[in-house]
């Protein structure tokens, strides 16, 4: 279908976009890989004028070596993993109840879609102090309206609390999507099915659930790469204490707390193998549903 | 929507879906709330839903101690200004890559999306020193072209799969017609194209408005955005409840007012390709 | 190539400069109550010089990561910045702040707390100037105190203080007899945990830097405070830091509160505080061991080096942490709300002396020693921090581990094992071992 002039337009303009991308990741990672070579200690006089020391591979080892290393790996994973797993199911079932016909679907609409729309920074501000405060928080006032201890919701469940936060800044978007991707099913398949007598989780599980894979890859998709470099919400709240110490928030405490640029550097280059291994996980499994 | 449907299971349905649309909007509502108590109505125990003072005393401290109007002037101009300048590039790229396909088409695309997965806390160091060598620091232009660079590949990606859904048969037609390349565009791609053009302009506007880690980091007074304004209320001395609310408030608004009015648009592009 | 930017961008300066006639300096700083205030007066400061001020108010952790990847990157963002005591020494030896030995006669810099300008300088040079400084003390509530049978001494023990929170607490009532710091960071609990440490006779380091977790004092340290909070202090004081705290005992929920001598005229002001009538003030308390476990802490602002507007900047700072500012603050709202702990003459002053707090608050800045603040030779300066650039890093994950013993997630064994093995670490990532 395409001509050879049509070819060469196409390149034109697909160029400044990977340019600009290119240029976006190359610059960045190139001096992230050379800071990651060398001892670079800011606040003890080191800078790139005056030249900085080689180390080699130290950096590396040292931060792979630490205690907090493979923890944070594990916090990372977990932590992703429950995101996309709390909102992808209570999207679906969210989708679904969305789907019937009841009074005011416009007005519950506006209110479902709202979180996606608060700064992650605010949002975990308002959960941390508002609701989750163990004193003065709405949840502790509605524990002891029942007579319970409060929870300290930051120290006790620090990691579900996060969770729980991003989840509900996630659910929105998850909702949205999968709700789309009902809407479109065809409604005739469904009701034959119903006349036949199929009961409704059979409905759900033959018809429903496959014709929603492809929405579910993209959810999944477009979250993880969000979810990985989570930030705000976990500087808000616990600040990387209570096994919330994420890979993100790991490197952030090397680069900015200890000032240890190579470190944190080094720490960058692991973050990037680790969403890449991610990343090919996921592109495997998209890349095929994309295709369908 | 032939499926008959019992009024009984009409009002159960009903109030099952605002019981769970109050509880998901609730904290925002609740925030709302508190920013028009005083700080001591704010945590009274047991909680004030209705009957309180309403009073609009944070919102005069809060824009007494803080120009709101600065930093949202600076969060319209970034977020607008980046998403504009992100679909000026992505348009043409996405454009190509779904009409004019070629076998590495996937992995550019995917290559794309993988840029997003550098995490900026790595890399602060090393465009903070490219910002300081080009005196971009503290500038909205600094600050647009990192946001416009950050959501290029969600751009280029949204686009993508809605540009990829307009049939190509109609490219056919106006081809035979003899129209040219640029006519194509003009004429027959642009109208088809234009909602999902809306929607990924919605969608970016809402991420770069909430972007928090570059638009901390790289401002100081003068090109500071609401992701700023909010940082000096987190947690100051004493009963800050009230005016945590309303500093809140202020910085979501726009935002959240924006997507209410056009949630339709953005409900419509907002498939990623999900839809076949 | 070099060349052509730097011209390109001295002329960029130049147009900048030739177009802005008006000076204006911006400030960095932290929102807390005194700073927020000053903002306040800010017009009269820009009234008085016709320099525009303009202002970038963060929270603590956000402008600390802010100043410092700024100064580190020589970002030049700002041309004051409000850094600590633990920043001052730090950045003024790597050259970075403008020295202050230029201040006029009427600023009277003799005049600045000899401990408070001897935390800001580096070499005998001063580098920040004193907003307002602190120690801690002991905030007790007089009326549960006198309920309990029992009286505050002045200076009184650890053991004494325990025994009293046991006294006051009174879960029904939700009374805990003690408030402490235990959230993470190490400029919350573990600048509490640091500063108590001192009375059990531990330390950080030893003379060749190596960690001392795994000694005696540290244990007892923790034992001490984690046994203390079990018993009589709130719940969930793992994540109490000093908001959470001032909150607290200004609802009347707390008997005592150790924590930074400005709380005072927060815990005193009626319209703050439910408690305000019925507040006594102690020194912090010791072991018999000669140190007590009071810090010292200022806010300052300070002028990075580099700017364009030092001459400004230099004015702002003294227009700030003056004589005439503190008296147009007490003109204005009293003297208990002038910026405390940093000039010798308002500790002089009678107005002064007649606030509830004042003595208190001196005699506990008064006996802090930051070059003498461990019971045992340590090579470091500094009572709640050690001034070295690694400490921030380190001692904000060691109160991370310390924090999760608060929280009952471990041990503290574990924890002290933890932060040995961190903070040698880091040390020797940073060529100290």
């Amino acid at each position: 279908m395409a001509t050879k002039s049509s070819r060469s337009a196409a390149r034109v303009m697909l160029a400044p976009a990977v340019i600009l991308l290119l240029g976006w990741m190359l610059v960045p990672l190139t001096m992230t890989l050379f800071f990651s070579f060398k001892k670079y200690l800011p606040l003890r006089g080191d800078s790139l004028e005056r030249g900085l020391d080689w180390v080699g591979f130290a950096n590396y080892a040292r931060f792979i070596s630490s205690s907090s290393f493979w923890p944070s790996v594990q916090t990372t994973l977990v932590m992703v993993g429950c995101v996309l797993a709390v909102t992808v199911v209570l999207g679906i079932l969210l989708a679904l109840l969305l789907d019937q016909p009841f009074w005011g679907r416009g007005v519950v609409r506006i209110l479902v879609i709202a979180p996606f729309f608060v700064m992650p920074t605010v949002s975990a501000l308002v959960w941390k102090n508002m609701f989750m405060d163990p004193v003065n928080g709405l949840l502790a006032h509605l524990w002891r309206f029942f007579g319970a201890e409060p929870v300290s919701w930051l120290s006790d469940a620090s990691l579900a609390s996060v969770i729980m936060i991003v989840s509900w800044q996630w659910l929105p978007f998850a909702t949205l999507i999968l709700l789309t991707a009902i809407q479109s099913l065809d409604s005739e398949q469904l009701e034959a099915a119903e006349m036949d007598g199929a009961p409704a989780l059979g409905r759900f599980a033959h018809i429903i659930l496959p014709h929603l894979g492809r929405a579910i890859t993209i959810v999944i998709l477009i979250q993880t790469i969000f979810l990985l470099s989570i930030f705000a919400e976990i500087f808000v709240t616990t600040g990387g204490a209570f096994g919330t110490r994420t890979l993100t928030y790991l490197i952030f405490q090397r680069v900015v707390d200890s000032q240890n640029i190579g470190l944190g550097s080094a720490g960058g280059v692991y973050a990037i193998i680790l969403a890449n291994i991610v990343a090919i996980f996921l592109m495997r499994i998209v890349g095929k549903n994309l295709d369908r | 929507m032939a499926r008959s449907i019992t009024p009984r299971r009409k009002i159960l349905t009903t109030a099952a879906a605002w019981a769970v649309g109050i509880l998901i909007f609730f904290p925002i509502y609740w925030t709302i709330l508190t920013s028009f108590k005083t700080e001591a109505q704010a945590i009274n125990d047991p909680p004030l839903f209705l009957f309180f003072d309403w009073t609009l005393e944070n919102y005069s401290v809060v824009q007494e101690r803080s120009d709101y109007m600065r930093f949202l002037w600076n969060s319209l101009i970034v977020a607008g200004g980046s998403t504009l300048l992100g679909i000026l590039v992505a348009v043409p790229a996405a454009w190509s890559m779904a009409f004019v396909p070629s076998r590495r088409t996937k992995d550019v695309l995917l290559w794309m999306l993988s840029t997003k997965m550098l995490p900026a806390v790595g890399v602060l160091y090393p465009i903070s020193l490219i910002f300081v060598r080009f005196g971009l620091l503290d500038t909205r232009a600094g600050l647009i072209a990192v946001l416009m660079l950050v959501n290029l590949p969600i751009i280029v990606w949204m686009l993508y799969t809605y540009f990829k859904e307009i049939p190509g048969e109609i490219l056919e037609a106006a081809r035979m017609d003899g129209a040219g390349l640029k006519e194509e565009i003009l004429h027959v791609l642009t109208p088809m194209a234009v909602p999902g053009i809306a929607s990924t302009i919605l969608l970016n506007v809402i991420l770069a408005w909430n972007e928090a880690f570059w638009t901390l980091n790289l401002t100081a007074a003068k090109a500071a955005p609401l992701t700023a304004f909010i940082a000096s209320y987190s947690s100051p001395e004493g009963l800050f409840f009230a005016k945590l609310s309303a500093a809140s408030t202020m910085a979501i608004a726009p935002i959240l007012i924006l997507g209410w009015f056009s949630q339709k648009q953005l409900v419509r592009g907002l498939t990623f390709g999900a839809v076949k | 190539m070099y060349r052509r930017t730097a011209l390109l961008a001295a002329g960029a300066f130049a147009l900048a400069a030739a177009g802005s006639a008006a000076a204006e300096i911006t400030i960095a700083t932290v929102n807390n109550g005194d700073m927020i205030r000053m903002q306040g007066y800010t017009d009269r400061f820009t009234d008085e010089t016709g320099i525009e001020v303009e202002w970038v108010t963060l929270e603590e952790n956000v402008l600390r990561q802010r100043v410092t990847t700024d100064i580190t990157t020589r970002g030049g963002q700002f041309d004051i910045m409000t850094i600590g005591m633990y920043e001052a020494p730090i950045w003024g030896a790597n050259g970075w702040l403008v020295p202050l030995d230029d201040l006029s006669d009427e600023y009277d810099v003799d005049d600045i707390l000899p401990a408070m300008a001897g935390g800001l300088s580096h070499d005998g040079t001063l580098y920040a100037a004193p907003f307002y400084g602190e120690s801690s003390m002991i905030m007790y509530r007089k009326d549960l105190m006198e309920a309990a049978g029992l009286e505050m001494p002045e200076a009184p023990s650890w053991s004494f203080v325990r025994h009293a929170a046991e006294a006051m607490t009174d879960r029904g009532r939700d009374i805990n007899g003690i408030c402490l710091r235990g959230k993470a960071g190490w400029g919350e609990g573990g600048a509490f945990i640091t500063a108590m440490s001192n009375s059990f006779g531990a330390r950080w380091f030893d003379l060749d830097w190596n960690a001392q977790f795994d000694t005696r004092p540290w244990a007892d340290t923790l034992n001490f405070f984690v046994g203390m909070m079990n018993d009589s202090g709130p719940a969930g004081y793992a994540t109490n830091g000093f908001n959470e705290n001032l909150s607290l005992f200004q609802q009347g929920k707390c008997g005592m509160w150790i924590d930074a001598t400005v709380a005072a005229s927060f815990v005193t002001n009626p319209a703050e505080s439910t408690v305000a009538d019925k507040v006594g003030f102690a020194l912090a308390p010791d072991n018999g061991l000669g140190k007590r476990s009071n810090w010292l802490w200022a806010w300052a602002l300070a002028i990075p080096a580099g700017t364009k507007q030092e001459g400004d900047a230099k004015k702002f700072i003294e227009w700030a942490t003056s004589k005439e500012y503190i008296k147009l603050v007490a003109e204005n709202e009293g003297w208990a709300n002038v910026p405390p702990g940093a000039r010798t003459s308002l500790y002089r002053n009678p107005n002064y002396r007649r606030v509830p707090f004042a003595r208190m608050t001196l005699d506990s800045i008064l006996t802090a020693d930051p070059n003498d603040s461990t019971l045992e030779p340590s090579p470091y300066v500094g009572i709640q921090f050690a001034a070295i650039p690694e400490f921030a890093g380190i001692a904000t994950e060691v109160s991370q581990e310390f924090a999760e013993v608060y929280a009952g997630r471990q041990t503290v064994e574990e924890a002290l094992e933890k932060a040995q093995d961190i903070t040698n670490d880091a040390m020797e990532a940073a060529g100290y071992r």
